[in-house]
């Protein structure tokens, strides 16, 4: 039902993480000047690609929520965002772990990516508290999105002025694929983006089906056992839907579509 | 345009009668100077340290003018009442930003005089065409992106937290676009250039999110 394709999914990312860890532990060639620290490059710069390309996506799909009116976008826009949060905070880590190993210091102002990576996460960091203090499901959705959609068009822009702003100490990684970087490197490179990125969709994919599923079980035990046996849902930052919004299929077709609309 | 004209007249006649948000950014920003004349312990300052304290200083107080920019169509229904009327929503949005933009400008004229005055080193008056250039577009960016984000956080429970928290981070890219075209003008020994890099990033963001702002206010007003 929920999470249909999701272990074949899950096997992908298995393989695909795996074998780039493989091929970056035994194949790709050791840094003429960094040496072994150099390999967090293929960690670092993949999940800050995913990261940022995740926020712009975060944005899309809040646009196609606010021109649809359909909830569900809200809601993969929400995961997307929750997700790439959490991708944005291991890029500053492994961001200040090479920044310490290769120059020095924990952190670098001179470097655009990892400052930009600092700024939009204190932008993103504020989704979850302005979700949180509307309390209408609707309104709630409907002011993330456009927050969504603002922060999503942020993030290009806040690049290009912060990369404008800085001296230039951070290895251009889109300049060199084709010239510095050894071809070896450039592969591996290549399969480090699949692996993250598909490691990115997973998660998003376990998310939603957990809180589907999640739904699901509140429908069917109200069902069972009476609306008394079901807690009403709390203040959450989290999108709430009902099992399913279409109200079209599954057993809890019958019932009330917002758990919000069913306690009142 | 004619309801943006007169929901402006609005807001700026309500500011006449009982001046609310003008009087509480100005004395924020000469507080701050002093603030800064003691926390950077330094009598006069000059290029990108002048520039960064008088940028840093009006984003914080043009805050506290976003923070007031709705509360009184909260407060006395005047949503409902543009809701209500056969007009554009965006017309509030407009009157909106073009009413923070006036209060911006109104507090930056005593502001400036009062950084000229009280810790600027090098002489303003060169320096005054092209500052008044790069703040004109600061405060496009700020009444934009201020607009917005004071609309978004007007119904939240924690209005005045949500407000910095977001429009903060935001207003980033034009902070640092508006600090350094400031530098050379108040750099010591005459108002340099202005760098154009600068003003095309400065122009860009005013452009981009004065769009999108406007493209997405219209979501804000639908209860």
């Amino acid at each position: 039902m929920y999470g249909k394709g999701l272990r074949a999914l899950s096997l992908a990312t298995f393989a695909a993480l795996t074998a780039t860890f493989a091929l970056v532990f035994f194949y790709a060639p050791l840094d003429a000047d960094q040496g072994f620290i150099q390999k967090i490059f293929y960690v670092h710069v993949p999940v800050a690609i995913v990261t940022l390309c995740a926020y712009v996506l975060g944005g899309i799909l809040a646009a196609v929520h606010l021109k649809t009116r359909d909830r569900r976008w809200d809601l993969r826009a929400y995961v997307v965002i929750h997700i790439a949060l959490i991708f944005n905070i291991i890029g500053l880590l492994t961001g200040a772990i090479w920044a310490k190993a290769s120059w020095g210091h924990w952190w670098v102002w001179d470097e655009p990516t990892l400052v930009s990576f600092l700024i939009v996460f204190l932008l993103f960091a504020t989704y979850q508290p302005l979700r949180f203090s509307i309390e209408d499901p609707e309104r709630q959705a409907r002011y993330a999105s456009v927050f969504a959609v603002m922060a999503g068009a942020f993030v290009p822009l806040n690049f290009a002025a912060v990369r404008a702003a800085t001296a230039t100490v951070h290895p251009r990684t889109f300049g060199t694929t084709e010239g510095g970087l050894p071809s070896q490197m450039a592969w591996v490179f290549v399969a480090a983006i699949v692996a993250i990125a598909l490691l990115f969709a997973l998660m998003c994919c376990y998310e939603i089906a957990a809180k589907q599923t999640r739904w699901q079980l509140r429908a069917l035990r109200r069902r069972l056992l009476g609306s008394e046996a079901v807690a009403p849902l709390g203040r959450s930052a989290a999108p709430s839907l009902g099992p399913d919004p279409t109200g079209a299929r599954g057993p809890a077709a019958s019932l009330p579509r917002n758990p919000a609309e069913a306690a009142s | 345009m004619k309801p943006s004209l007169a929901l402006l007249r609005k807001d700026l006649l309500l500011e006449r009668r009982a001046p609310e948000a003008v009087p509480a950014m100005l004395l924020f920003s000469i507080t701050t100077f002093v603030l800064f004349h003691y926390g950077l312990a330094r009598d006069e300052v000059s290029g990108q340290l002048a520039a960064g304290v008088l940028i840093v200083t009006l984003l914080f107080a043009a805050i506290l003018g976003i923070n007031r920019l709705f509360v009184s169509e909260q407060e006395e229904g005047g949503f409902d009442g543009v809701l209500l009327a056969p007009i554009d929503r965006t017309a509030l949005f407009v009157a909106k930003a073009s009413a923070l933009f006036v209060f911006l400008a109104l507090v930056e004229v005593v502001a400036v005089a009062a950084f000229a005055i009280l810790l600027l080193g090098p002489s303003p008056w060169p320096a005054l065409p092209g500052l008044i250039l790069v703040l004109a577009l600061l405060n496009l960016a700020l009444a934009v992106v201020g607009t917005l984000v004071s609309a978004l956080a007007i119904r939240t429970r924690a209005r005045d937290l949500i407000v910095p928290i977001i429009a903060l981070p935001l207003l980033v890219p034009a902070l640092i676009a508006a600090a350094r075209l400031a530098a050379p003008l108040l750099a010591v020994g005459g108002a340099g250039a202005l760098p154009t890099k600068w003003l095309a990033v400065l122009a860009l963001y005013d452009l981009v999110f004065g769009l999108l702002a406007y493209a997405v206010f219209d979501f804000l007003l639908e209860d």
